[in-house]
């Protein structure tokens, strides 16, 4: 009793928690590990081995680990806002097209006269017989311009998609339908050949990226490397923004939104925030993507591909950032292989997987981990 | 040669003049010159021949049209060579033998116009009424052919009052390429009263321009007439265009509700989004198949039929997989609605490769029964096929049969009771388990209702699903849960404004339209249009 009393009596000094590190030390551990792998290791495989050395990376390889990298990012960012916020998105397969358009639309530029017609405009237009570049296509032959629309174009979209969602309180299995239709009817609009995107063929038959040829082995090389730096800084800034006091918010906002509200937070900027980031990060992905696929078209903004990302992220296992990681890469491996070997058994599969994974593994393979170590 | 020619024409126009309409047999000279003239003669004499309304120069037009006519320069006749056997065109006496000399009559393309056009004439004063609308369609299309004589003399002899409105358009038409003014203008008051594109074709050349600038007509009182008559026949159109818009959209509306009755059911209820809701509306589409092909091989003299077995087959297969998806998967992700949306759509991915494992990629093919096909005409322009008004018509019943299970029964009772307050529900002994499953298989069997009617309007493959479901989760979402006043108003509510924004905005537009709206209207109401009033600040 007395102890009670001396806590009421007491003045009320609120201190924040420590703030724990961003990873465990193991985590850190592996981190530091993949980097050195990913800049050291990987450069070396493909460059400096013989191609007939059993470690030699060939650029099926590469192009396979670079693809699955970038998936794993975007799935890191679909975990920011499902794990973290709660809020299931089923359209982010929009912004990773979105970031990868604007990469698209300045490799489009890079072709300059060595498409089939030899015009200054991309083949598609001169198809179209468009005498001149629309407007949305100024300055896409600039790589800074390029980069700067990576990131805004998903960042706007996002927020402006965002602040009326949120703002009118739109939240569960609602949002995600919201969601699903808005990356449904983008595609529509990518798939008509007057959006000014290439139609439903895309962006296609890409030549060079700043000047040099994207299919040699050693931009691969590059372009696989950078993916794995932005997967690991993507990993590192999530982290740190669920970690920090905003992302406690976050957490909270996931649990009870309504009990956030009554404790005096508006959750919508956090919301917002979270909802914006994640978007840029997966049009950072996407257009990390464009370069190493060599094709963009609307199928990427096609409902199924979104969900398919989300069981990237249940796989692994929700609101632990490195979970999703490596869902993604077992769900995109195994689509890998099992559409080449038994493409008919491939949709059985990914259907089992989503039942499965949500009725036996709630929390992933992560889960399965935790427990272990418990 | 030719100043004989020329004597026979004179000739020819005489009789032409004198006897008009009771020439028993056909004149030998106008036949010949049908034979043996040259262009001009022979058109006169085609609009002569035509003229006398004799079935034996019926017979010798649809002869030259068919080409089995010959005509011989040394004997001066002209034969029809059928078969074998030569007649004598003019007195249709058989022939012995055509004489040496004769040739094949070459019908050219002003010879043919000259001959349908006579044949239109003939047929415009068929007695089948039937028979003169065709003819008078085929004059509507192409009114300049028509000769005035023929179109006056059928005016006057028409009996029916639609008939004779259409001939005196055709009239007017044929008028207003003449040379008489006031003709003309009496013409276009009269095309104004047209309800056919076709009158609104005559009209253009009247008020466009050369490339010069300058008017194609140059008497400006004829262009405003023109003009003005244009903007009538438009205006009547724009009528014809909303009422066909308003019934394309109620149609589509009607499709859309079957697909979100049975979503709303089981959403409203268990607050679950079935993303397999889709491939239900597949399973109840392949079910009409398979009935319509059992009925093909077994039952052939009632495949007309076949839908009213189809119905209930489609029901309670959907129904079956409703139920079996309800108690194998849904019932262990309760209160996790995201999850169950995740596994659902897992299940719809391994329907859909079912599907196309068992019956194929391909779209199957589903008949419409006879007593379906084809469709009633409101204007000239819209036509409202009779599988439309059907489906609209199951739709309906099938909103009020739903509606009778929820208000009229017990299991309806318990339905409401659990989605007002499960908790509640519960604690007064409703077994809301087995009301969950139930509710499931119903919504899964109307969404099978829908795969039957759907069948009937759109094609049938294994990805018919994936194309409704956007739309009718829009529905539902834009009508509220748990209301099915709000579905039916939010279906039809969809499909009416998409069928209004397409002929704007095309339909790939139309649809981001809607979901915008959608989406700023969520603004205005995020419960939808009806919502259940309660106290959850979460609800």
């Amino acid at each position: 009793m007395n102890a009670l009393a001396d806590l009421v009596a007491a003045p009320t000094r609120l201190v924040a928690p420590p703030r724990p590190s961003l990873f465990s030390r193991t985590g850190w551990a592996v981190l530091a590990a993949a980097t050195a792998v990913n800049c050291v290791l990987v450069p070396l495989a493909a460059l400096a081995l013989p191609a007939d050395s059993p470690f030699a990376l060939s650029a099926y390889w590469l192009t396979l680990g670079g693809r699955i990298m970038c998936y794993a990012l975007a799935a890191v960012a679909l975990d920011l806002v499902w794990g973290y916020c709660g809020v299931l998105s089923l359209g982010h397969g929009l912004y990773f097209a979105l970031g990868g358009y604007a990469m698209g639309m300045y490799l489009m530029r890079q072709i300059g006269r060595d498409g089939v017609y030899g015009s200054d405009l991309p083949d598609f237009m001169v198809f179209l017989d468009w005498k001149s570049l629309p407007w949305f296509w100024q300055g896409s032959d600039s790589f800074l311009w390029a980069l700067a629309m990576i990131v805004l174009v998903p960042g706007v979209v996002a927020f402006v998609f965002g602040w009326f969602a949120f703002r009118s309180r739109v939240k569960g299995v609602y949002l995600s339908i919201i969601t699903q239709a808005f990356t449904y009817a983008a595609m529509l609009l990518f798939f008509r050949n007057d959006t000014g995107f290439g139609g439903n063929n895309g962006f296609t038959d890409f030549k060079r990226i700043l000047g040099f040829p994207i299919a040699a082995i050693e931009t691969r090389v590059v372009l696989f490397v950078l993916t794995g730096i932005a997967l690991a800084a993507g990993l590192v800034a999530c982290r740190a923004i669920v970690r920090s006091k905003l992302g406690r918010v976050v957490s909270a906002i996931r649990d009870a939104e309504t009990r956030v509200r009554f404790t005096g937070y508006d959750p919508l900027p956090y919301k917002l925030f979270v909802w914006t980031v994640s978007a840029v990060l997966c049009g950072i992905a996407g257009a990390l993507y464009v370069p190493q696929v060599g094709i963009i078209n609307p199928s990427e903004m096609a409902p199924a591909q979104s969900i398919e990302m989300v069981i990237w992220v249940a796989m692994g296992g929700r609101g632990t950032l490195a979970g999703p990681v490596a869902g993604a890469a077992i769900v995109s491996g195994a689509k890998s292989y099992f559409t080449a070997a038994f493409p008919e058994f491939w949709l059985f599969f990914l259907g089992a997987l989503f039942v499965a994974v949500t009725l036996f593994l709630p929390r992933g393979v992560a889960g399965l981990f935790a427990r272990r170590e418990r | 040669m030719l100043p004989m020619k020329t004597l026979m024409l004179a000739a020819a126009l005489l009789v032409a003049a004198a006897l008009p309409g009771h020439a028993l047999a056909l004149s030998a000279d106008l036949v010949l010159k049908l034979g043996a003239g040259d262009g001009d003669e022979r058109s006169e004499a085609v609009r002569a021949l035509s003229a006398t309304q004799d079935p034996a120069a019926r017979t010798l037009i649809e002869a030259l049209l068919a080409g089995t006519v010959q005509a011989s320069a040394s004997a001066q006749k002209v034969f029809v060579v059928a078969d074998g056997k030569a007649t004598d065109a003019a007195t249709g006496e058989p022939v012995a033998a055509v004489p040496s000399d004769a040739e094949d009559v070459v019908v050219n393309n002003r010879l043919r116009r000259e001959l349908q056009t006579g044949l239109a004439a003939f047929a415009l004063a068929a007695p089948d009424a039937g028979e003169r609308s065709r003819a008078i369609a085929a004059l509507e299309q192409d009114p300049q052919a028509a000769d005035e004589a023929v179109v006056a003399a059928a005016i006057a002899r028409e009996t029916d009052p639609g008939l004779r409105a259409r001939l005196g358009l055709v009239q007017a038409a044929a008028a207003l390429s003449g040379a008489d003014r006031a003709r003309r203008l009496e013409a276009i008051g009269r095309l104004a009263e047209s309800r056919s594109p076709a009158t609104r074709l005559l009209l253009l050349p009247l008020v466009e321009k050369n490339p010069d600038g300058t008017f194609r007509e140059g008497d400006a009182e004829l262009r405003a007439a023109a003009k003005a008559a244009i903007e009538a026949i438009d205006g009547r159109g724009r009528a014809g265009a909303i009422a066909g818009s308003v019934f394309s959209g109620v149609s589509l509306g009607s499709v859309l509700l079957l697909a979100a009755l049975g979503l709303a059911i089981t959403y409203g209820l268990m607050g679950v989004i079935n993303m397999a809701h889709g491939e239900l509306l597949m399973i109840g589409a392949y079910a009409t198949w398979l009935v319509q092909g059992w009925f093909r091989t077994h039952l052939p003299g009632a495949v007309d039929w076949y839908l009213a077995a189809a119905i209930p087959v489609a029901f309670a297969s959907a129904a079956l997989v409703g139920v079996a998806i309800e108690r194998t998967v849904i019932r262990f992700l309760y209160g996790r609605p995201l999850e169950t949306l995740l596994a659902t759509f897992g299940l719809s991915l391994v329907l859909i490769q079912l599907v196309r494992t068992v019956f194929g990629a391909q779209n199957v093919e589903v008949a419409n029964p006879s007593w379906m096909s084809g469709g009633i005409a409101i204007a000239s322009n819209v036509t409202l096929p009779w599988n439309r008004l059907y489906i609209i018509a199951f739709s309906a019943l099938v909103v009020a049969g739903v509606w009778a299970i929820l208000n009229l029964t017990r299991l309806g009772l318990f339905v409401r009771a659990v989605t007002q307050n499960r908790a509640m529900a519960s604690c007064v002994g409703v077994p809301t388990r087995r009301v969950d499953t139930l509710a499931f298989g119903l919504g899964s069997g109307v969404a099978g209702l829908g795969g039957c009617a759907l069948s009937q309007v759109g094609n049938v493959g294994p990805d018919l699903g994936q194309a409704f479901i956007i739309d009718s989760f829009m529905a539902v979402v834009l009508g509220g849960v748990g209301q099915l006043a709000g579905t039916v108003v939010g279906s039809l509510g969809l499909g009416v404004v998409s069928k209004f924004l397409e002929p704007i905005s095309g339909a790939v537009l139309a649809k981001i339209i809607v979901l915008a709206m959608i989406v700023l209207f969520i603004q205005r109401r995020p419960q939808g249009l009806f919502a259940l009033k309660g106290r959850s600040a979460d609800a």
